[in-house]
């Protein structure tokens, strides 16, 4: 099928496919999927500046399913999600304009390459050893589905306890006092990393939201999917002044998302938070592993 | 296969089959329909195409959310 925007032609098939398990990845984890999206779009011929504004147009669609389903059941913080968004949106900028500053430099590939590997490695690395320990606690073998507790818990309660003004409350995920700073902060750092890797970088928010904030990981990854749809619009919008969309191809992958982002929300009910963020350690795997890839074999995927 | 696990992926899969038919015919109206005005759009209006962009990837997202709920819904409700 021929998209006249991008002026690619591309099966309609594959890129509900692509949707269809992105849809499922992003409804689980609460992640955007871009760098499976991203090298899946190049893989068929669209041109990196598409496949990256496509992605994020279809990222919009696909959260606003999940999180739509979270929020069904009971797993968005809407405070939390537009507070969040703020700070996605100024890193997001930030990240951009690091990026504008290397391209200058001359060596923006190299270094976001090693970034991104470093940073994808330790995300996986924390994960699994937090998850596991977790999960061989007598606490965490305990605790039944829908339940959360983390190893990491004595260090999120001392964040929790710097009190630097203003305070706020989350009710709806059950956190007493935090400094409006520090979310302001995991959020922009997310962000950063959003504008500076590329994606929605749900990949860093989400972990950072269950470890540093101190959120149930059912509703991070709910709240994470409502943030996700504010500062992708965003970002849509942005790269869509640019050229970089081709909305065409981001509706007909989204009409696969739309039932696999379900899938993915629901099957959240099934399991514990430790499980959950055990599950995800592949994900930053794979990015770290394309990375690798693209930076040994000199191709782009 | 337990019978409730059985039950459910027959139900899936009659879910995924109406919605497949659905979206086939969909893709031919939007993409005919709307192609050569978004291509047109894109090429002289960039800031409405943008706005358009979003619009209609939000509208698609809660139509296709509210149309699964509702078929999940029809298919419990006969399997009931």
């Amino acid at each position: 099928m021929f998209f006249p925007i991008s002026g690619a032609h591309i099966s309609p098939i594959y890129l509900v496919i692509v949707g269809f398990l992105i849809g499922i990845l992003g409804g689980f984890f609460g992640v955007g999927g871009s760098f499976i999206a991203g090298p899946a779009l190049r893989l068929v011929g669209l041109d990196w500046n598409f496949a990256v504004g496509t992605d994020l147009a279809h990222i919009v669609g696909k959260s606003v399913v999940a999180a739509k389903r979270h929020r069904a059941l009971g797993n968005v913080d809407l405070r939390l999600g537009f507070i969040m968004a703020f700070g996605t949106i100024a890193g997001a900028e930030a990240g951009a304009q690091l990026i504008q500053m290397l391209k200058r430099a001359g060596n923006v590939n190299f270094v976001v390459s090693i970034v991104s590997i470093a940073v994808y490695l330790s995300i996986s690395t924390f994960m699994i050893w937090e998850s596991r320990k977790t999960l061989s606690s007598r606490k965490g073998r305990r605790q039944r589905k829908g339940a959360d507790h983390s190893a990491f818990k004595p260090v999120t309660r001392s964040i929790q306890r710097l009190k630097i003004w203003p305070m706020i409350s989350l009710p709806t995920s059950g956190v007493k006092g935090i400094s409006l700073w520090m979310i302001l902060l995991v959020a922009f750092v997310g962000g950063f990393f959003g504008g500076f890797l590329g994606g929605g970088a749900g990949y860093i928010r989400m972990p950072s939201m269950v470890y540093v904030l101190g959120i149930p990981t059912h509703l991070a990854v709910g709240t994470d999917l409502f943030e996700i749809i504010i500062s992708a619009s965003y970002g849509t919008f942005s790269h869509a002044i640019k050229g970089n969309v081709d909305i065409l191809i981001a509706l007909v992958m989204h009409t696969g998302a739309a039932i696999g982002a379900q899938i993915g929300a629901i099957s959240t009910q099934y399991f514990t938070g430790p499980k959950i963020r055990l599950a995800f350690v592949p994900l930053p795997l794979i990015g770290a592993a394309i990375v690798i890839y693209t930076m040994v074999s000199g191709h782009k995927l | 296969m337990k019978p409730a696990t059985a039950k459910t992926l027959r139900a899936f899969a009659f879910e995924l089959a109406i919605y497949g038919l659905l979206v086939t015919g969909y893709f031919f109206l939007v993409l005919h329909l709307l192609g050569g005005w978004l291509y047109e759009l894109e090429i002289h209006h960039r800031y409405t195409y943008a706005g358009v962009a979003i619009l209609l990837i939000i509208g698609q997202a809660v139509v296709l959310e509210s149309l699964t709920t509702f078929l999940l819904r029809l298919i419990r409700g006969r399997s009931e």
